[in-house]
C-alpha cells in the first residue's frame, strides 16, 4: 500500500509539479499556532510539511531555526505534544507530514515505539539531522516494517559507493543538501547539488528534494530545475518568529506560483 | 549498528551527512599516519622538544605523611607547555591536519585551555586558528581568551543556547560543517564521532604509558590505585588506556559532583542520573531531561561542565574496567589548597577534583600500596576564580 507521501509524489509527478515542502517548528510559539500555521502553509500551496522537533543542541541549524528551538522549548514543547498536534492536523487535513528532529529525544522516547505512535497519529516519516546512513540501520529496518519513512541524505559531498548505499535504501524522498553548511537563508548555486541529483537520479527512483538556503521565490524555482522538489524552512520560520504570519504565507504562495510558473 | 569506532554499544558517528566524508578521510588519514614512523616520531619529537615530554612521576611525600596510608605519586602533565595534557592532543591533530593540506583549524573550548594548546600549535605551525568559545565563558576566562589572541587565534564568542562549552562545540561543528574542505576541528577532548575519541585517546595514552613505565622504575610493580578528573575525560582515558587489562590497578574517574545532586548542579553523566544518549555525534551517557533534551552541567570547573563523556568511558563504566565517581565543588576547593600548602603545587581545580577523591580512597589504602594521581593541570589559570570563592581578593 502507497503511503501519504508517495501518493502526494506520485500525484505531482503525474501533474508535472514540484513539491513545496515547508519546515515549521513544531510549538513556536505554540501548538496553536503551529496548528494553525500548518492550515494556512497548506491553503497557501505547501505540498508536504515538514514538522521540527526543537531539540536543545540543534547542530545543524542556523540562527533562525536555533532561535524557533530556545523559543518552543521554552514554552514545553515536547515529542508527546508534537504527536498531538499532527492528530489534531489530521482531523481536517491529509497533507504528508514527517517529523524533522535530533534523533537523541526519538532514541530517548524508544524508536520503536516512536515509530508505533507517530504513525497512529499520522506522521509519516522522520528526517534525523544527525543520523547518517551508516548508522540508520536498525531504525531502517523497524521503520520499513511499519511502513514509515525514515529520510536519507545526499550532500554536494556524497559520491561513490556511499551515493549508491544510500540510494539502494532511500525511502519517502531523498534529502539533498544543496551546500556545506548550516540551514538559514544565502546565495547558492544549485548546479552543484543539482550534478549529485543527476548522479543519484542513476541510482534510485524514490524523490528528490533539495534543502537548505533557499529563501526566495526565484531561488526555489533554480533549485528546483533540478529535482523533484524543494524544502523551505528559515525563510518561513523567520517570519513566524517575526510575529509575520501573513508575511510567511504570502512567501510560500509566491514560492508556489514560481513553482508552478517555471514547471506547467 | 555501525560498528565503526563502537566501545561496546558506545560511540559511532551521529552527525549530518555533510561532515561525513570529512569524517572518513580524517579517518583514512588517521589510519594511514598511526602506522607511519615518520609522523610518530615527529609527534614524540614535538611532545618531547615543544611540550617537554615525559612529565615526572613526582613522589609527593608529604601528602603521603598527611593521609598516612599508601604513598601517592603524582604525575605532572601540569608541567607540560600551556599548562595542561591539553597540549599532547593538539599537537598530535595538529601535526595530522598539516599533513592532510588543511590550512585552518577550529576548535572548541570551555575554560580556554584547550583553546590556547590550539592556538599555541596554530602558531607553531603557521596555520589560521578559530576558536569557538560560550560568551558566558568568554566573560569569566578573559585572561585566556587574552592569551589565545596573543597567540594569533580569532575568538568567536557562542551566545546561542546557553552560551556555554556544549553550545561552543556545537558551532565549532557548525562551522567546520560550512568550511569542511580547508578546514580541521581539533576536537579538545575524547568526545565526538569516530575517530576522534579512539584519536584523541591515542594522543593522550602517552600519559598511561609513562606511569607504567616510571612506576616499573620507581616501584618495581605497577601502582595499586590510578585516580584521574573526568570531564569528556581525554586526561582520564589517556591515564587508564594502558591498565585497561590490568586486573590489579584500580581505576577511579572522578566527575564534577558541583553544587548538589539536583540537575543542572552537576556534572556527574557516569555517577550520578546520566543516561545513554546522542549528543555530538556519539553515542555516550549523558545529562539529559525526561524529554530528552540535554542539562546544562554545572561545575566550579569549567573544564568538567560538559553534559556528555567520551564513550569508551562509558564502556568502561558499563564493563567494570574503571569506577566513577565524584566529588563536590567544596571537595575541590580544599583540595586545591591543600595540595598548594603541603606540596607547593597549585592544581587546575579540574585535577583537584581528582585530588579530593583522596580524602576517600585513602583511608581504605595500605601503606605498601600506591596511588598515582594525574595532576591533569596547573591552577594559575582558577587562582581569581578561587579567591572569590573563598571570598578574597587577588
Amino acid at each position: 500500500m502507497s503511503t501519504r507521501l508517495e501518493n502526494k509524489f506520485a500525484e505531482l509527478k503525474q501533474a508535472g509539479r514540484k513539491a513545496l515542502i515547508i519546515y515549521i517548528t513544531a510549538g513556536m510559539p505554540d501548538a496553536a499556532g503551529t496548528i494553525e500555521a500548518i492550515r494556512r502553509a497548506e491553503e497557501a500551496g505547501a505540498d508536504i510539511i515538514e514538522l521540527g522537533l526543537p531539540f536543545s543542541d540543534p547542530m545543524a541549524d542556523g540562527p533562525v531555526i536555533q532561535t524557533a528551538s530556545v523559543v518552543a522549548l521554552k514554552h514545553g514543547m515536547t515529542l508527546p505534544k508534537v504527536l498531538e498536534i499532527v492528530r489534531e492536523i489530521r482531523k481536517t487535513s491529509q497533507i504528508p507530514l514527517v517529523a524533522m528532529g535530533y534523533i537523541n529525544q526519538v532514541y530517548h522516547y524508544g524508536f520503536e515505539k516512536f515509530v508505533e505512535d507517530a504513525m497512529a497519529a499520522g506522521l509519516d516519516g522522520l528526517i534525523a539531522p544527525d543520523v547518517p546512513h551508516e548508522e540508520a540501520g536498525e531504525m531502517r529496518k523497524i521503520s520499513a516494517a511499519y511502513g514509515f519513512h525514515l529520510m536519507e541524505f545526499i550532500t554536494p559531498g556524497t559520491t561513490g559507493e556511499r551515493m549508491e548505499d544510500t540510494c539502494a535504501e532511500a525511502s519517502g524522498f531523498i534529502y539533498c543538501v544543496s551546500n556545506y553548511g548550516v540551514t538559514g537563508v544565502k546565495e547558492i548555486d544549485y548546479s552543484i547539488i543539482g550534478k549529485v541529483c543527476a548522479e543519484a537520479r542513476r541510482h534510485t527512483q524514490v524523490p528528490l528534494a533539495i534543502g537548505f538556503g533557499i529563501g526566495t521565490p526565484e531561488a526555489a524555482a533554480a533549485a528546483a530545475a533540478h529535482a523533484d522538489g524543494v524544502i523551505v524552512g528559515s525563510a518561513v520560520v523567520k517570519r513566524l518568529l517575526d510575529g509575520q504570519k501573513d508575511e510567511a504565507m504570502a512567501l510560500i504562495g509566491n514560492m508556489r506560483k514560481a513553482l508552478d510558473k517555471a514547471f506547467q | 549498528m555501525n560498528t565503526k569506532g563502537r566501545f561496546g554499544k558506545f560511540g559511532g558517528q551521529y552527525v549530518p551527512e555533510i561532515v561525513m566524508p570529512a569524517l572518513n578521510e580524517l579517518e583514512e588519514a588517521y589510519l594511514k599516519y598511526k602506522e607511519d614512523p615518520e609522523f610518530q616520531e615527529e609527534f614524540r619529537s614535538y611532545l618531547r622538544e615543544y611540550a617537554g615530554r615525559p612529565t615526572n612521576l613526582y613522589y609527593a611525600e608529604r601528602l603521603t605523611m598527611h593521609y598516612g596510608r599508601a604513598r601517592i605519586f603524582l604525575k605532572r602533565e601540569d608541567l607540560l607547555h600551556t599548562g595542561a595534557h591539553k597540549i599532547n592532543n593538539a599537537l598530535g591533530q595538529a601535526l595530522l591536519a598539516k599533513r592532510m593540506g588543511k590550512k585552518r583549524v577550529v576548535a572548541e573550548t570551555g575554560a580556554g585551555q584547550h583553546g590556547v594548546a590550539t592556538a599555541t600549535v596554530a602558531a607553531l605551525f603557521g596555520m589560521e586558528c578559530h576558536v569557538f568559545m560560550g560568551a558566558v565563558d568568554v566573560e569569566r576566562q578573559k585572561l585566556n581568551v587574552f592569551r589565545m589572541k596573543l597567540l594569533g587565534a580569532k575568538v568567536i564568542p557562542v551566545s546561542s543556547g546557553t552560551g556555554t562549552l556544549k553550545d561552543a562545540t556545537s558551532e565549532a561543528i557548525r562551522y567546520w560543517a560550512t568550511n569542511i574542505e580547508d578546514t580541521h576541528y581539533i576536537i579538545g577532548s575524547a568526545v565526538g564521532p569516530h575517530p576522534y575519541p579512539t584519536m584523541v585517546r591515542d594522543f593522550q595514552k602517552v600519559i598511561g604509558e609513562e606511569i607504567r613505565q616510571q612506576s616499573l622504575e620507581k616501584l618495581g610493580g605497577l601502582p595499586n590505585y590510578v585516580v584521574a578528573c573526568i570531564g569528556g575525560g581525554s586526561n582520564a582515558i589517556g591515564t587508564f588506556y594502558d591498565f585497561r587489562e590490568e586486573k590489579s590497578v584500580k581505576l577511579f574517574g572522578v566527575e564534577a559532583g558541583g553544587r548538589s545532586d539536583a540537575a543542572g548542579d552537576n556534572a556527574k553523566t557516569l555517577s550520578g542520573t546520566g543516561e545513554p544518549g546522542i549528543l555530538h555525534g556519539a553515542f555516550s551517557y549523558l545529562l539529559q531531561n525526561e524529554d530528552g533534551q540535554v542539562v546544562e552541567a554545572y561545575s566550579i570547573s569549567a573544564g568538567l561542565d560538559y553534559p556528555g563523556v567520551g564513550p569508551e568511558h562509558s564502556f568502561y563504566k558499563d564493563a567494570g574496567v574503571a569506577e566513577y565517581v565524584s566529588v563536590t565543588d567544596q571537595e575541590a576547593l580544599d583540595a586545591f589548597q591543600r595540595l598548594s600548602r603541603i606540596e607547593g603545587i597549585i592544581p587546575a581545580m579540574e585535577s583537584s577534583h581528582a585530588l579530593a577523591y583522596l580524602e576517600e580512597l585513602m583511608p581504605r589504602t595500605k601503606p605498601e600500596e600506591t596511588v598515582v594521581v594525574t595532576l591533569s593541570g596547573r591552577g594559575d589559570k582558577d587562582v581569581q576564580m578561587v579567591a572569590k570563592a573563598l571570598g578574597e581578593e587577588a
